[in-house]
């Protein structure tokens, strides 16, 4: 790094510069500056190398994997059930989009069709998975920029959230609600009465967060051209999610691949156009309005029927009915110890989480766990585009467009 | 053109030939072909460049590890999207493990970067003219390619972990 200078070096140089008659120039010193890995404001385990020149960013080394926790390896071990714990842990912000990408994935192996209500509350879990994403991404880049009340104010919201899944399934972070084949019990009346009140409340929180930012003239000053990234360079560097939006291109997995019913729903596709951490920001504030659309139709046409699929060699049946029938007994017993075969398989799948295109690779060569699974994780494609996005600029900004390109380390690493 | 698997099949062979382009099937609807290290960039570049295919986005890559193949135990996988067509492509690249050696995809791609260095972290697989070719998710100190098959999750020599004690 520059820093290394020596200083028998500087005296030879400052020599030759007398002997030649030259002036002493004041030579920008560069400083090297580590930014994490633990920070506040990285946000996770994540280190950048910084070469700085006074403010001014000239160059960055960044280091990833401080949490590596080898999900990929572990799971070449695992029976399929067994790997959804390691799915909640990679986006552990919206933890339920992740759990049931993976179990599309095992569906789509198994042929497996899953009825419509389950698919419905599966839109309506993920959509609620995401609002309490961007919620977060966006109120912890109100902090970064100094503005602490927002995030706070929203925080309850995400609360409300986190009641409605442990109304669901027990769980308030890392959510274990989905089942291959459907969920793993149907709404109950508090869950509906707790979805039906978040409706009506949030968007009044929701629409005050949005006037504590979007026309503040600090937060604009400083977001507005900081970290900035072209429709062409996202492309290139694999950018999807509202990070590519933000640069002006509608790529939705929603919308390009429905899954899970998403073609029944009237949403549209907010897009930015400069691909900065203002744009981004209004992006993501623009998706919890659609989201919350999706949710609202969602929850206002539940169909009637089962909440999962007629497959009782896969899905794993409810407590109540392994207490109290004998078939649900065996299968419960059998999926558990993993002595149910996958057939013989590639499949490919992806979701749109909450902040890009989660994707699951998974081989299976007929045995009880995957011969190989390979997590394409949105996070790992954004963060190496960082050291361009934050090249020029200065310190304070580089710690906006990380907070707004919502790299979560867990899934960085994974 | 209407992308389907057939004509884009049909149109890669046609230009790399069937002796670079083998092993075509579609598990998940996914177009799979495999190839050789000697076209796999210019396939993929051929992919982007053309103005009827138009498919410029790498989705994904990864590496995987097939021990019994003889003289094909590595593969290297692409996965390819044309976001315009909403078509999706699988391309893979066997090697022998004693030659695990693949060109770099950087030069198309800045997405390859980091990915190439995952697949050499977990595979070893070497990327000739990667710019920086280091280990990206373990430590640099690591002697081995942890994802390769030869090395089970636990390790084997501990005595306090026997399977009989754990019921397996």
């Amino acid at each position: 790094m520059a820093t290394e200078h020596k200083t028998a070096e500087l005296t030879e140089l400052e020599q030759f510069r007398k002997d030649n008659g030259l002036a002493l120039r004041d030579e920008p010193q560069l400083t090297t500056l580590n930014l994490g890995p633990t920070h506040p404001a990285t946000h996770g385990i994540f280190q950048n190398i910084l070469q700085m020149d006074g403010e001014k960013i000239m160059d960055a080394v960044p280091t990833i994997g401080y949490i590596h926790r080898a999900f990929e390896k572990i799971a070449e071990r695992r029976p399929f059930y067994q790997i959804t714990p390691l799915t909640d842990r990679m986006n552990y912000c919206s933890s339920p989009i992740n759990n049931m990408g993976y179990h599309m994935t095992v569906e789509k192996l198994l042929g497996i069709t899953v009825p419509k209500r389950a698919q419905y509350i599966r839109v309506i879990m993920m959509e609620l998975a995401r609002i309490s994403d961007h919620l977060i991404c966006n109120s912890i880049l109100g902090v970064d920029s100094g503005a602490f009340t927002g995030f706070l104010y929203v925080m309850q919201e995400r609360e409300h959230i986190y009641d409605i899944y442990e109304e669901v399934c027990g769980a308030r972070l890392t959510t274990n609600m989905g089942r291959i084949g459907g969920m793993e019990r149907d709404l109950s009346p508090k869950a509906l009465h707790l979805i039906d009140e978040f409706l009506k409340r949030f968007p009044k929180v929701w629409a005050e967060f949005e006037k504590m930012f979007t026309r503040n003239r600090i937060f604009i000053d400083r977001t507005t051209g900081v970290g900035p990234i072209s429709a062409e360079r996202a492309l290139n560097y694999g950018f999807t999610g509202p990070n590519l939006r933000a640069a002006g291109v509608d790529y939705d997995v929603r919308v390009m691949n429905p899954y899970s019913s998403y073609e029944d729903f009237e949403f549209e596709i907010p897009v930015g156009s400069n691909g900065d951490t203002y744009d981004r920001f209004l992006v993501r504030n623009e998706e919890v309005w659609q989201s919350l659309k999706i949710i609202e139709q969602a929850y206002k046409n539940l169909p009637e029927g089962s909440y999962h699929a007629d497959a009782p060699h896969y899905y794993l049946p409810p407590k109540k009915e392994v207490y109290t029938s004998m078939e649900a007994l065996i299968y419960h017993f059998k999926i558990v110890m993993g002595e149910i075969d996958a057939p013989v398989g590639e499949v490919y799948h992806s979701v749109e989480g909450g902040n890009g295109e989660l994707g699951f690779y998974l081989i299976s060569d007929g045995g009880r766990t995957p011969y190989r699974l390979h997590f394409r994780r949105p996070c790992f494609i954004y963060y190496q585009a960082y050291t361009e996005m934050i090249k020029g600029g200065q310190l304070a900004d580089a710690i906006l467009t990380l907070s707004s390109l919502n790299v979560i380390a867990g899934e960085l690493d994974a | 053109m209407e992308l389907t698997n057939e004509n884009v099949l049909g149109k890669i062979i046609s230009k790399f030939g069937e002796e670079n382009i083998w092993d075509a099937f579609s598990p998940d609807g996914i177009m799979t072909i495999t190839t050789n290290r000697a076209s796999i960039i210019e396939l993929i570049q051929y992919l982007r460049e053309d103005k009827e295919l138009d498919i410029s986005f790498l989705t994904t890559m990864c590496g995987i590890h097939y021990p019994d193949f003889k003289d094909k135990e590595l593969c290297v996988m692409y996965q390819l999207h044309s976001l315009r067509h909403n078509y999706r492509i699988r391309i893979k690249v066997f090697m022998p493990a004693t030659d695990a050696v693949m060109p770099t995809l950087t030069n198309l791609y800045s997405a390859a970067n980091w990915m190439e260095r995952e697949t050499f972290d977990f595979y070893g697989v070497q990327f000739t003219g990667h710019p920086n070719l280091t280990r990206i998710l373990n430590i640099e100190e690591m002697e081995y390619h942890p994802m390769l098959k030869q090395y089970p999750l636990e390790d084997q020599t501990r005595e306090d972990k026997i399977d009989t004690f754990f019921g397996r």
